[in-house]
């Protein structure tokens, strides 16, 4: 096992990889930009290093600087955290030429899915059913036009360098599409470096679901069930839980065991998720494949009782896997909700600012991951999630109770936050009856 | 009598979509902020000609700062 490990990330997941090295006995090195150089995470890690200006491309994504930063501080490992590098298959890469265990799959893994074209063709190739649409990126507006009037409207754009809802467009019909392909093509080449895009048919009230898979170097892959992720805005999450509820059983399995074929076909190594929208007959598809640790994995922990950072941790030293598949269950139910620097009543608009106040509930059942205090500026240069609000229960009414119990004891001041939809959401009877899907928020099912 | 545009969040200067004397219609953009990964337009409120640009890509915006002239 390695003893140092950089963790290159900020905010709360920093923080959650901080305690994980810790729990191992590892020591842990946080990097840091000049607007987080009061940052919780540089104050739990063992050690800090400067990365640079505030600009992520400047601190959180310069490759040379944490290389310099592991090599200064006598890292053996570096835990890439979600966003940033994490599913930058060149830093995995350049990660291993500089002798450094990159805590996460290979970076032929890493590649092999973030070009989402090829994630698709390569699940279809392993039996995993994938959404209808274009097995390459179409060249310009009219190549989409001929695919989107094949697979019919409405369809969806998505950038072919990378996935997270970043630069999607859905179109409703013909007329939209020479606009919405001009759009969808510059923002992926402005957060992806390439402007290449592919087609899919858009599902109408579909659920997202995914599950979590996790390799070891030995060849041992394990699932460890199913989270339901429908609550989302702009394509990005709000609330997850696990189990998903109403589920019928064959669809779980059926959503298990693809997931189970598609990391085999990859052979995928440390943790992973496969998501898939179902629709409402239960016909499930594969959307894409995150190569990391999810934001949501908490709620996985709190169902299974398993620590996925140490094992993280262990599966990267080349340990086996230090869980068996007949010993993984769901026992009770976990919500996770992601409150972020956001003003719902209007679109959901950043809303940087300092935390004037901040009080947080405690109680059984109930967990945070925060990466904010009071006094914390929430700078403009980064994503807006404050903290991660977890609520476990015997079963989802128990947790469900917890979570709208310690909502209603959250205080933030100084900036807004997702909060009040967040409690809208949770008392709703839609989302008490577990009737959910992705299009709920932006139809406004929980205005008023 | 001009108008000043100003931004509605505090953000950085993404892009710069319109030119002085440039014609525009009411919520057209003049600038895109960069807000926490996200780009949000700032909208012309009427019809009008661009008189000035005050800011420049890149720079730093607080929210209710004139960013630009409308005429």
């Amino acid at each position: 096992m390695f003893r140092t490990v950089l963790v290159a990330n900020r905010g709360e997941i920093a923080r959650r990889i901080i305690r994980g090295c810790r729990a191992l006995g590892l020591r842990s090195v946080a990097v840091y930009s000049d607007a987080d150089r009061d940052a919780l995470h540089v104050n739990d890690a063992d050690h800090a290093v400067w990365l640079g200006a505030a600009p992520a491309r400047e601190s959180y994504l310069n490759v040379e600087r944490l290389l310099a930063a592991a090599r200064e501080s006598g890292a053996e490992a570096v835990h890439p955290g979600y966003g940033f590098l994490s599913e930058n298959w060149r830093f995995a890469d350049s990660c291993a030429r500089a002798g450094l265990t990159f805590i996460g799959p290979s970076a032929e893994a890493i590649r092999a899915m973030g070009d989402k074209p090829e994630a698709r063709r390569r699940m279809a190739a392993a039996g995993v059913p994938i959404v209808p649409g274009s097995s390459e990126p179409v060249a310009d507006a009219s190549g989409a036009e001929r695919i989107a009037a094949e697979i019919g409207y409405p369809v969806i754009l998505k950038a072919a360098g990378g996935g997270g809802g970043i630069g999607m467009a859905k179109v409703t019909r013909a007329a939209e599409l020479v606009a919405a392909f001009t759009t969808a093509t510059r923002r992926a080449q402005s957060a992806f470096g390439s402007g290449a895009v592919y087609v899919e048919r858009y599902l109408q009230a579909a659920r997202h679901v995914e599950v979590q898979v996790f390799g070891d170097t030995q060849g041992t892959l394990v699932h460890l069930h199913e989270r339901e992720c429908s609550i989302q805005r702009r394509h990005q999450k709000l609330i997850e839980e696990s189990p998903a509820p109403n589920l019928d059983a064959r669809t779980k399995r059926g959503l298990t065991e693809a997931a189970l074929a598609g990391a085999r076909a990859i052979g995928y190594v440390n943790a992973g998720t496969l998501e898939f929208l179902v629709d409402e007959q239960s016909n499930f598809y594969f959307l894409e494949m995150n190569t990391r640790l999810q934001v949501e994995h908490p709620v996985t922990e709190e169902v299974t009782g398993l620590d996925l950072v140490t094992a993280q941790l262990r599966i990267a030293a080349g340990e086996p896997l230090p869980f068996s598949q007949d010993k993984i269950e769901q026992r009770g139910a976990a919500i996770e909700v992601r409150v972020y620097a956001e003003d719902p009543a209007k679109g959901f608009l950043p809303s940087p600012g300092t935390i004037t106040r901040l009080s947080l509930p405690q109680g059984d059942g109930i967990r945070l991951e925060s990466g904010v205090a009071e006094g914390s500026v929430v700078s403009v240069h980064y994503d807006p999630l404050l903290f991660k609000l977890i609520a476990r229960g015997a079963d989802r009414a128990q947790a469900i109770e917890r979570l709208a119990h310690a909502l209603d004891a959250c205080v933030v001041e100084g900036v807004k936050t997702t909060l009040p939809l967040l409690r809208t959401i949770v008392a709703h009877p839609d989302f008490r009856r577990g009737r959910v899907h992705t299009q709920m928020v932006e139809q406004g099912a929980f205005h008023g | 009598m001009a108008e000043e545009i100003k931004a509605h969040i505090t953000g950085i200067v993404f892009q710069v979509t319109a030119k002085v004397g440039d014609k525009v219609a009411a919520g057209d953009p003049v600038i895109v902020l960069e807000s926490m990964k996200m780009e949000i337009p700032v909208e012309a409120p009427r019809a009008g000609a661009v008189k000035e640009i005050r800011v420049r890509e890149g720079q730093t915006v607080q929210e209710g700062e004139t960013v630009a002239l409308l005429d």
